[in-house]
């Protein structure tokens, strides 16, 4: 079982795919639940402190904004942790709700730059295209190791 | 810090079938005499409770209709203000659109996934290229 990095990082047919092939999807989902449902400060909208941004340091320049630093300091230790990844590019709604663009571009950079197996396909408009996607999606996955279920719930 | 046995998930379960309703998935939830909390929404549901108790619900649903029922936890429980719409004044909740925009790939996804299962080969496609620019300009100019 291995943990595989999505892009676009709240993806749900990504993150159902990858648990779908039997591996463990990073997404953002759980690392936003970390963040609301901790015991602590309480600051709405999220647990956001001023913590974060300085965090985003280790991913970002200084003079980048705080808010890419900020959604950095979110992403960046998700894709220290992943072990495979998955971009999808070619997904406009990637850029609204989800973060900026700047900070989508620097999370794509930092997945490239380690060296991990990583799949990169474009978002599907048709049933032929879709159908690649899926075949693509699933041999990669079947191709990355599958041990230690033991130990996993 | 909770343990992993007390730890609380949402899970957003997405129907996209033509066989199994939202609310077979929810009666089927109710069926499973646990203490989860479900919301049922527009696409489908939302299961909240102890981790274990939610997956194991999750499978029992996913297995009604394996590869057209998707699942992606959530970040936020139901209902939290900090999301729900009834106290921030109406419009769609953050991270809606993205869903809603995902719920329209899915009958497409879940035909491929059926494909996938059965082995059934993939065809060639021709790779389709972005316009290009000069393509463009001739266009703009063939019009003055």
């Amino acid at each position: 079982m291995v943990k595989v990095i999505i892009y676009p990082t709240n993806s749900l047919i990504l993150s159902d795919l990858v648990e779908r092939f039997g591996h463990t999807p990073i997404a953002m989902m759980a690392k936003i639940k970390e963040k609301v449902s901790t015991v602590g400060v309480d600051s709405p909208p999220l647990n956001i402190t001023p913590e974060e941004p300085k965090m985003g340091l280790k991913y970002a320049a200084v003079e980048v904004p705080a808010g890419v630093r900020g959604r950095m300091a979110i992403v960046g230790p998700m894709i220290d942790e992943a072990e495979a990844a998955i971009i999808v590019n070619e997904s406009p709604m990637a850029f609204g709700c989800m973060g900026c663009a700047r900070t989508n571009e620097l999370t794509k950079f930092l997945i490239r730059q380690r060296d991990m197996p990583i799949l990169e396909v474009d978002y599907p408009k048709g049933d032929d295209e879709a159908r690649e996607f899926v075949y693509k999606i699933g041999e990669f996955l079947k191709s990355l190791p599958k041990d230690e279920k033991e130990g996993e719930e | 810090m909770s343990g992993k046995e007390d730890d609380v998930i949402t899970k957003i379960v997405v129907i996209s079938s033509d066989s199994v309703l939202p609310i077979d998935a929810a009666m089927k939830i109710y069926e499973s005499e646990t203490s989860i909390v479900i919301k049922e929404t527009c696409f489908g549901t939302m299961v909240t409770g102890p981790r274990k108790d939610v997956n194991r619900v999750i499978q029992e649903v996913v297995d009604l209709d394996r590869n057209h029922i998707f699942v992606k936890e959530r970040g936020f429980p139901p209902g939290d203000e900090r999301r729900c719409r009834a106290s921030r004044g109406g419009g769609p909740r953050p991270g809606f659109h993205y869903l809603r925009e995902e719920v329209q790939m899915l009958p497409m996804i879940g035909r491929a996934l059926d494909d996938y299962e059965k082995k059934v080969p993939l065809k060639k496609t021709p790779e389709k290229k972005k316009f290009e620019i000069e393509q463009l300009e001739d266009i703009i100019r063939s019009d003055l």
